[in-house]
């Protein structure tokens, strides 16, 4: 592939590229443990350091074009003036966004994590759109444009005075780029919708159009079919096209979407965001790029597997949407009013204090609530008692993969004290108290028992082996996102708190201190 | 490079992938959303390339802008996503390990 060559990089460049690469594959290997995480990190800074030093330094912006005639080859006809002025912009547009980034990342909640993910996977898909497009309007600084050996052929296209008239790009960087613009368009307009149902600036509630499978397949087919036209004609329209119709779709996608399923959306994006960036490795020929784009891609993919396991749910049945919609409708039918148990704050705090082993079970509520700082206070009281605690976390707890253990990790709870769904369902039987805090379908056993249950098969905890369950809830009336009734709050052993989480248990707090 | 080479880097790199991101641990998935997200910019490099292009043609100009914004995008990810991935990673403690005489003292009270 000679027409790759006429603009080289480097073989230093390259290996650079390679060493970047390298160096983000030992990013993702650190968090294998959180003591290896905080140097994993580092070697993502050192690799993207030389990703961005190395492009600096071969296309270092030049200026004065003074052109020499066609005769000469199109590079030799330029007389290279470094072009400081270019070069500032480019440092001050670094500037602006790593400012921008950075103290974002500074003043972020914890609890609003879910959707500053979310805003970064669309700024991801948005860049992948530009620079997409800066790839078709100037090819040549790319180096994906045909290389015509005939000059005559040559002069034609460049046309008689030697301007103007658009170079033709290789075949195949057409297809790589108008996935590449596709695919990010899809990950820039998903994201927002995401991020507008997180930040709750959305209903969270699914929207569903008529007929919205329908209207998808087609608009895929079309996007497909200008893809094609765009391989064959290079033209401007179908690009066009590409682009609008992506962003069409990736609204679209997104708004039949629940809030509790938002786990496997904010994966998802996450890999397209990196499929994205490996089409553009593709047209780039970078090969940091590529391995970036395919670990990225692959993380994604494999989150969204995870978290559609832990709900039993395929992944088809999340992406079509409208999980959580018809329990709006259905939940309000006759439900038979059965007897529960209220409990107080002094009951618990005894109950707790006489415990010996108390597993925490925390969810969304308790993210909603803020009630992290207090939960660890409460759990440091029964420590100094002499109580044994742990945490329980399910893989869909919240609203993204691992939401729960960074909220707790922000509280300062330990995360050796913190364990996974399969680690810790063998313990409840041993266990005095299971405490559950602003979760609900994780702990409901109708997962196990009811087969027309919405949630059947779900892998959920098995609170009802406990000998006491608290139920942290701020009503009765509200159940969980699923809909489905909890058949946990008329066990005999359960003692329902209702109240905002984090008052209940800063009341439980004190009761434990006095 | 050519193609194949390419779609060799990039299916092996699916595989590391692959074997890479099953080995985190679930505690840790939140900061792997955040520092895939930081990398997943590396896109900067085309940024880059596209706004320190000079060239002849009304496409050039343009392709120069959209390049520069791209910059200024990707530039948002890499710092907000490594800034927030590290301030996360900072908050994984593990217990703290007690003295032995702190842990003996325990003992006699208890």
């Amino acid at each position: 592939m000679n027409a790759m060559e006429h603009v080289t990089t480097p073989p230093w460049a390259m290996l650079a590229y390679l060493i970047s690469g390298v160096l983000f594959i030992l990013a993702l290997r650190g968090l294998s443990s959180p003591s290896t995480s905080r140097a994993g990190n580092r070697y993502g800074m050192i690799g993207m350091t030389i990703a961005v030093l190395t492009t600096l330094v071969t296309h270092f912006p030049i200026t004065g074009i003074s052109y020499e005639g066609p005769s000469t080859a199109i590079e030799h006809g330029f007389q290279a003036v470094p072009d400081f002025g270019a070069f500032g912009l480019i440092l001050a547009a670094i500037a602006l966004g790593g400012g921008i980034g950075w103290v974002t990342a500074r003043k972020i909640a914890m609890t609003d994590m879910p959707q500053l993910v979310a805003a970064f996977h669309s700024l991801v898909g948005l860049a992948a759109v530009l620079v997409g497009w800066a790839a078709y309007l100037n090819p040549q600084a790319f180096g994906i444009v045909e290389v015509v050996n005939d000059v005559t052929t040559a002069l034609a296209q460049t046309g008689p005075e030697g301007t103007a008239l658009p170079m033709q790009i290789h075949p195949q960087s057409l297809i790589e780029m108008s996935l590449g613009i596709a695919i990010g368009a899809i990950t820039f307009s998903g994201s927002v919708i995401a991020f507008l149902k997180l930040a709750g600036k959305m209903s969270g509630a699914p929207i569903m159009l008529p007929a919205r499978h329908a209207i998808n397949i087609v608009l895929l087919l079309a996007i497909a079919f200008f893809i094609f036209g765009f391989f064959m004609s290079q033209s401007m329209v179908d690009i066009a096209l590409i682009t609008a119709l992506s962003f069409i779709i990736g609204f679209l996608l997104i708004i039949p979407i629940g809030g509790a399923d938002m786990p496997v959306v904010v994966s998802m994006l996450n890999s397209y965001s990196g499929w994205a960036a490996a089409a553009m490795g593709f047209t780039l020929h970078n090969t940091a790029m590529i391995i970036t784009g395919a670990l990225v891609g692959s993380s994604g993919a494999i989150l969204s597997y995870i978290m559609c396991k832990a709900m039993n749910r395929s992944f088809v049945s999340v992406i079509a949407g409208g999980f959580g919609a018809a329990a709006e409708s259905g939940g309000g039918a006759a439900k038979e009013q059965r007897p529960w148990k209220r409990g107080s704050a002094e009951d618990a705090a005894f109950l707790l204090k006489e415990a010996e082993n108390v597993i925490i079970i925390p969810g969304y509520g308790m993210a909603v609530a803020q009630a992290q700082h207090v939960l660890r206070e409460m759990a440091d009281t029964l420590k100094k008692e002499g109580v044994n605690v742990k945490y329980a976390i399910h893989p869909v707890a919240g609203r993204m993969p691992g939401h729960m253990n960074v909220l707790l990790a922000e509280a300062n709870v330990p995360y050796d004290e913190v364990f996974e769904l399969e680690d810790i369902n063998g313990e409840f039987a041993q266990a005095d108290v299971a405490f559950i805090i602003g979760a609900n379908d994780v702990v409901n056993p109708a997962a196990k028992t009811d087969k027309s249950s919405p949630i059947y098969g779900m892998p959920v905890f098995d609170v009802d082996k406990a000998k006491t369950v608290m139920f942290i809830k701020r009503s009765m009336s509200g159940v969980g996102y699923s809909g489905v009734d909890n058949d946990v709050f008329y066990m005999d052993q359960t003692m329902m708190l209702l109240a905002d989480a984090k008052k209940m248990v800063e009341e439980i707090v004190k009761s434990l201190q006095h | 490079m050519d193609f194949i080479s390419i779609l060799s880097i990039f299916v092996m790199a699916c595989f590391v992938g692959y074997y890479v991101v099953w080995s985190v641990t679930p505690a840790l998935h939140t900061p792997l959303m955040a520092v895939t997200n930081a990398i997943s910019s590396v896109i900067v490099v085309g940024a880059l390339i596209a706004a320190a292009a000079s060239g002849i043609g009304a496409g050039a100009g343009v392709s120069k802008w959209l390049g520069l914004g791209a910059v200024v995008l990707a530039s948002i990810n890499i710092f907000g996503g490594f800034a927030v991935t590290a301030r996360m990673l900072a908050m994984y403690k593990k217990k703290e390990r007690q003295t032995p005489a702190a842990s003996a003292k325990r003992e006699e009270r208890a």
